[in-house]
């Protein structure tokens, strides 16, 4: 079941359901994290609130039937973001959430870089950076070619922006007017070597993506009034061009000493820090699965 | 000064419009463009994609025939590969055309990782393979075998002739699982109808026995190894010549068995690099078996060749079919 947004009168209601959500995506990453003693979890807490839109609100999945047919395809770019979409994937009830234990684990379903060969609802596998635009690009032309008005969502990451194949991926889409296409890009502005603007710089971004041919909106991404109406702006649209939603995030959002911690590309965090995570999410009171 | 020195013709740099026809070879113009065309009638999950190199790699003749199932992606290889994933993820069989060099080099991550990890059922197929072009290092193709054989599970095909060229496609298409194909383009040499030959997947062909020299052979190169034979049938030596069009995977049993007997000199001729193409895999195949026969390899050297006219590169580089001629006479 999805959560109606169109009625004025329940958006109230539609939001505390999904903030609901993006708390249990935290917390299931968090659960993960700690498995492993580390982890990409400062993007995870980020992007947190857009994957509780995407899982809960926007995307039309079958949770018993990953591969089915009329699924919207969302494929993870940025595959050491896979921590976040497995948590995604068990508050959508596409995994169960005794799973998470194996996190990064030996035979696990979830390794810590996101492959489709491994994990059901994993559309891609990620790892290597630029790869999920132009894939999106193949699946949306795809898609039209069979009459399919399922969308494919490509989340990427912003370091993503520095690969050349992002950007002839872009000028593809837009040659094509792939209207079906909607890509997310996480600004959470670090990199591996720092900070993304010391990196390589990519703004001005609306700007760029504008003059690409794109649909754009750029939205605070721990918003969620405006990444829910982003959603559903990218989606009901009537423009024949390819949509970007630039979403800025914090990272470690949620958990203010994360979102406190320099450096925080790949933290590294205490034995004893995850159970304080956890417990400063657990001020919000916890949600039932959203589908 | 002396005028009377005979003029010669002067040879001109062989471009990517070069046949690699000889004068007087009998042809069959695009081999590769017609047989697809032909599939994809009954096919409706054949798609052709490309990077601006559709009329470079016939691939014009199946857009011509289903121009709503053909994408033109423009010069970015890289998007292509992962694009034709995509496809091939949404049950399509995409044909991705480009020039070897640029699949090989330029995509080579987006074959890697997006095609073969998740062995995704996309047809590579490229043009101007090995040293088929004098345009110089930025088209030839001289290691494209060397680096798609380190990826698992992509097959690999180097047909000699447009009889080859045919049937591959058709045994590509019934194959899952991802292919890259060395093209031959244009009015394409045909060769293999005079023998006893069809193409089948992952089979090497004995198409001549002899008893003094074992030419194993891929590619263009079959070609010449046949008229090698030919040439020295007339005492000089009695060649046989093993055709293995299928590079990846190499069929070892059939390779070790004429290997293995005796009295035969063997000669790995492939239309490439030195380093890790057929001759490699031929030889470490060898001595895996225990197979020691004595062993030589005719291919391009490990080096960025010249620009200039195929006719002369082919003598430089010793793989037209005169230097192999007399390669030979020197090894036996």
């Amino acid at each position: 079941m999805k959560t109606p947004s169109q009625s004025p009168g329940k958006q109230d209601n539609v939001l505390s359901a999904l903030s609901r959500h993006a708390t249990n995506i935290r917390r299931h990453a968090l659960r993960m994290g700690e498995v492993q003693g580390q982890g990409y979890i400062a993007q995870a807490l980020g992007i947190a609130d857009v994957l509780a839109v995407a899982y809960c609100h926007a995307l039309n999945l079958r949770p018993e039937d990953p591969e089915w047919e009329g699924r919207d395809r969302f494929l993870l770019s940025h595959g050491h973001y896979a921590i976040a979409h497995y948590a995604a994937l068990i508050e959508a009830g596409v995994i169960p959430a005794e799973e998470l234990e194996t996190y990064g684990c030996d035979d696990s379903r979830l390794p810590m870089s996101g492959m489709a060969t491994y994990t059901p609802g994993m559309e891609m596998s990620g790892g290597s950076l630029g790869l999920g635009l132009p894939i999106a690009v193949g699946v949306a032309l795809g898609l039209r070619q069979k009459g399919n008005p399922a969308f494919v969502y490509n989340s990427m990451s912003d370091g993503e922006l520095d690969e050349g194949s992002t950007w002839e991926a872009a000028l593809s889409a837009a040659h094509f007017g792939l209207s079906n296409l909607i890509t997310i890009v996480d600004i959470n502005k670090q990199q591996a070597d720092g900070p993304s603007h010391q990196i390589m710089g990519f703004e001005p971004l609306a700007d760029k993506w504008t003059a690409f041919g794109w649909h754009v909106r750029r939205i605070d991404g721990n918003d969620l009034a405006a990444v829910l109406s982003a959603f559903d702006e990218a989606r009901n649209t009537a423009e024949a061009k390819p949509r970007v939603i630039l979403s800025d995030t914090l990272m470690g959002r949620g958990v203010p000493f994360l979102e406190e911690r320099e450096k925080n590309h790949f933290i590294r965090v205490d034995a004893s820090e995850w159970q304080q995570a956890i417990d400063a999410l657990d001020a919000t009171p916890a949600a039932g699965a959203c589908k | 000064m002396n005028t009377t020195v005979e003029k010669k013709p002067r040879l001109t740099t062989s471009a990517m419009i070069a046949s690699i026809a000889q004068e007087g070879q009998r042809t069959k113009p695009a081999p590769f463009g017609h047989a697809l065309a032909k599939l994809a009638e009954n096919r409706p999950e054949i798609v052709g994609m490309t990077a601006d190199l559709a009329k470079y790699t016939d691939l014009h003749i199946f857009a011509k025939a289903f121009p709503d199932r053909f994408f033109q992606m423009g010069i970015a290889e890289q998007t292509l590969m992962a694009a034709a994933g995509g496809m091939a993820k949404e049950g399509f069989t995409p044909f991705a055309t480009t020039y070897a060099v640029f699949a090989s080099r330029r995509a080579y991550d987006f074959i890697h990782q997006v095609i073969a990890e998740e062995s995704l059922n996309v047809k590579i197929a490229c043009g101007l393979p090995g040293l088929t072009t004098g345009y110089g290092p930025s088209h030839q193709a001289t290691e494209d075998i060397a680096i798609m054989r380190g990826i698992p599970g992509l097959t690999i095909i180097d047909p000699c002739d447009a009889l080859d060229v045919e049937q591959a496609v058709t045994a590509v298409v019934a194959h899952k699982g991802p292919v890259y194909m060395r093209l031959l383009r244009g009015n394409v040499p045909l060769v293999l109808d005079e023998y006893d030959y069809r193409f089948e997947l992952g089979k090497a062909k004995l198409l001549r026995d002899g008893h003094d020299v074992l030419i194993i052979s891929s590619g263009i190169m079959t070609m010449r190894a046949l008229e090698v034979a030919k040439q020295m049938s007339d005492g000089s030596a009695d060649i046989a010549v093993l055709h293995v069009p299928t590079i990846k995977p190499l069929d070892e049993a059939t390779i070790i068995r004429e290997a293995n007997r005796s009295g035969r000199l063997v000669v790995v001729a492939e239309n490439h690099s030195t380093v890790g193409g057929l001759g490699e895999a031929v030889a470490a195949t060898l001595l895996r078996a225990g197979v020691a026969p004595e062993f030589r390899q005719i291919a391009l050297p490990d080096a960025f060749l010249a620009a200039g006219a195929l006719p002369t590169l082919h003598d430089r580089y010793g793989i037209s079919t005169a230097s192999m001629v007399s390669a030979i006479r020197h090894w036996i």
